[in-house]
């Protein structure tokens, strides 16, 4: 490990007023996968209702990062706190939605059961869904637009409305914390439009969107602040960084094109991992640690 | 002959009786686990669970001790271990299934060859006796189809979200990890209700093909396992009288009826619908 400091980065969230306890908060991370390591050296601090994009390329760990803040994953070193406490301890009040190629589209479930499932950690295993949690579902299913598929089996739906699907799965369970694996890959400009205003709505109501993104344009259209990951935390700021030359470089290893204002991403996955000895820190105006 | 009586002569023996009501009672709890089971991807995990149960009917045989107990031992403790193996070691799930199935099946064959002057049947073992089912048999095989339904009863949410989406399931707080043991045990538990019915070779059939039938049929999973239930309790009943009117063997009568309704379905379906190809499950995990 050739570089002596971690990157130290806060991000501050443009908009909405920040309060006191962040809603993530990586202290000195480092995790990974068997004896291959995926992060390393980890400082991040979310705001509540952030509206954040974690790009980078791809086996960059942004998948990892979102994995420790779902505690899915136990870091090697490090500390995770999330909503307060220790990963896993809130939670009832975290939705992770995986990536659409994870999600066995042909399994025999309605819109209206995945949305329910929402509801099933909060129930437990004594209780049966009631009114109470039926009237939350029709609401999070109106609230996406898919009250008139309720009925529909998953794979019949296209992939704006699978997506949807499991946004109102997120609703549904009353979630505080989106963490959002690649949730507009794979579908066309105007959906992703339509997403992330739905996105954009729950972080103006106060949530934490936490998405992973390995499209540029769309983290840059859409979200407010980003972060970006290649094994160490190589920026992260408001959006407008994305228009920043050095940081797509350090991000992305240096492989990048330019053509016009925005870069045009070369992702070659070669060097990745090679050059961390060679990365700049990007300061941010908040400045913390 | 009267057809009333081709199905009210054989329940004058009250073996046939017994015989009916296990293996419907096995029928009904194998179309429940085996909903989840077929959507889990876990139907290899059923053939290897069976064969483990091998050396521990046999040792309590030698042992004389009870049957049930020593395949719910053999068995269980075989899914344990599989489950132990996948998650700690470097070993994909069907290479861990692998190694300890074809060893346990060993041990069995191991421990059956020490038998002395043993002229009992192997058969039976590998293939059931549903016809020589006792009452204490029954009694039994009830009990624990009571603690296998009434666990899937109690957690039917938790373990069907972990089934669908186990990362989401794990993040929002459900013990995905212990929900995928204690499914292992359930199959394991369902295995040794089963064997005496069906025996160890035949013992997937009851658990795969009656919901693999409601996967073709179903687009919810309370219809998959509705249509499993149906098949799963319809079978083993049609089966037993036709081997009893053919003299065939029950066990592989009982697994031919179910194979026979799949097909019968699989068939109709590809006639009259052309519909989004049928995923029967995923990956072992």
């Amino acid at each position: 490990m050739t570089s002596a400091e971690p990157v130290s980065s806060a991000v501050a969230t443009a908009g909405t007023p920040t309060t006191g306890t962040p809603a993530v908060a990586l202290h000195d991370v480092s995790a990974g996968y068997g004896s291959q390591i995926a992060l390393e050296g980890v400082d991040l601090r979310i705001d509540a209702g952030s509206l954040l994009a974690v790009f980078g390329p791809n086996g960059g760990g942004k998948t990892t990062m979102l994995k420790l803040i779902a505690g899915l994953l136990t870091p090697w070193s490090g500390s995770v706190e999330v909503l307060g406490a220790a990963p896993g301890v809130n939670a009832r009040r975290i939705a992770y939605v995986p990536q659409a190629e994870l999600v066995d589209w042909s399994f025999p479930i309605s819109v209206w059961d995945v949305a329910m499932m929402g509801r099933y950690p909060r129930l437990g295993p004594l209780h049966q869904p009631g009114p109470a949690d039926r009237n939350a579902v029709a609401a999070a299913l109106g609230r996406v637009g898919m009250l008139d598929r309720a009925r529909s089996q998953i794979g019949g739906l296209s992939g704006g409305q699978r997506r949807r699907a499991f946004l109102a799965r997120a609703i549904a369970a009353e979630a505080e914390l989106y963490l959002l694996d690649e949730p507009v890959t794979g579908v066309d400009v105007p959906t992703q439009e339509d997403l992330m205003a739905l996105l954009a709505d729950e972080a103006a109501a106060g949530r934490t969107i936490i998405a992973t993104t390995h499209d540029l344009a769309a983290a840059s259209r859409h979200f407010t602040t980003v972060v970006g990951v290649n094994r160490r935390v190589t920026a992260s700021g408001p959006v407008s960084i994305l228009g920043d030359p050095d940081v797509l470089s350090r991000t992305y290893g240096g492989h990048l094109l330019f053509v016009g204002e925005r870069g045009v991403l070369l992702d070659d996955a070669h060097h990745h991992d090679a050059e961390s000895g060679r990365e700049r820190h990007f300061h941010d105006t908040s400045g913390s640690t | 002959m009267n057809p009333l009586d081709l199905v009210l002569e054989p329940l004058g023996f009250p073996f046939f009786v017994r015989a009916l009501l296990a293996s419907a009672t096995v029928g009904l709890v194998c179309a429940v686990v085996g909903s989840y089971m077929v959507l889990r991807g876990l139907a290899f995990m059923g053939d290897a669970l069976s064969h483990s149960a091998f050396p521990g009917v046999v040792a309590a045989y030698l042992l004389k001790g009870p049957f049930y107990l020593g395949a719910a031992i053999a068995a269980v403790g075989t899914a344990l271990a599989i489950g132990w193996v996948t998650r700690r070691g470097n070993l994909r799930g069907d290479t861990a299934i692998g190694v300890l199935f074809a060893g346990m099946f060993a041990l069995g064959i191991f421990l059956f060859s020490l038998i002395p002057n043993y002229v009992g049947d192997l058969f039976g073992f590998l293939f059931g006796e549903v016809l020589g089912i006792g009452v204490g048999d029954l009694v039994a095989l009830s009990i624990l189809a009571i603690v296998v339904l009434g666990t899937v009863g109690l957690l039917w949410k938790e373990l069907l979200y972990s089934t669908f989406d186990p990362l989401g399931a794990a993040a929002s707080g459900l013990p995905v990890g212990r929900l995928d043991y204690l499914f292992l045990a359930l199959i394991a538990l369902t295995i040794v209700i089963s064997l005496q019915a069906v025996g160890i070779i035949l013992v997937v059939a009851m658990l795969v093909t009656p919901a693999a039938t409601g996967q073709l049929l179903a687009r919810s999973f309370g219809r998959l396992v509705a249509v499993a239930v149906v098949v799963g309790v319809a079978s083993p009943i049609v089966g037993l009288y036709l081997s009893y009117w053919i003299n065939a063997a029950s066990g592989a009568t009982i697994v031919l009826v179910e194979t026979g309704v799949f097909a019968i379905v699989l068939i109709g379906r590809r006639l009259t619908t052309v519909e989004r190809p049928v995923n029967l499950g995923r990956t072992v995990r």
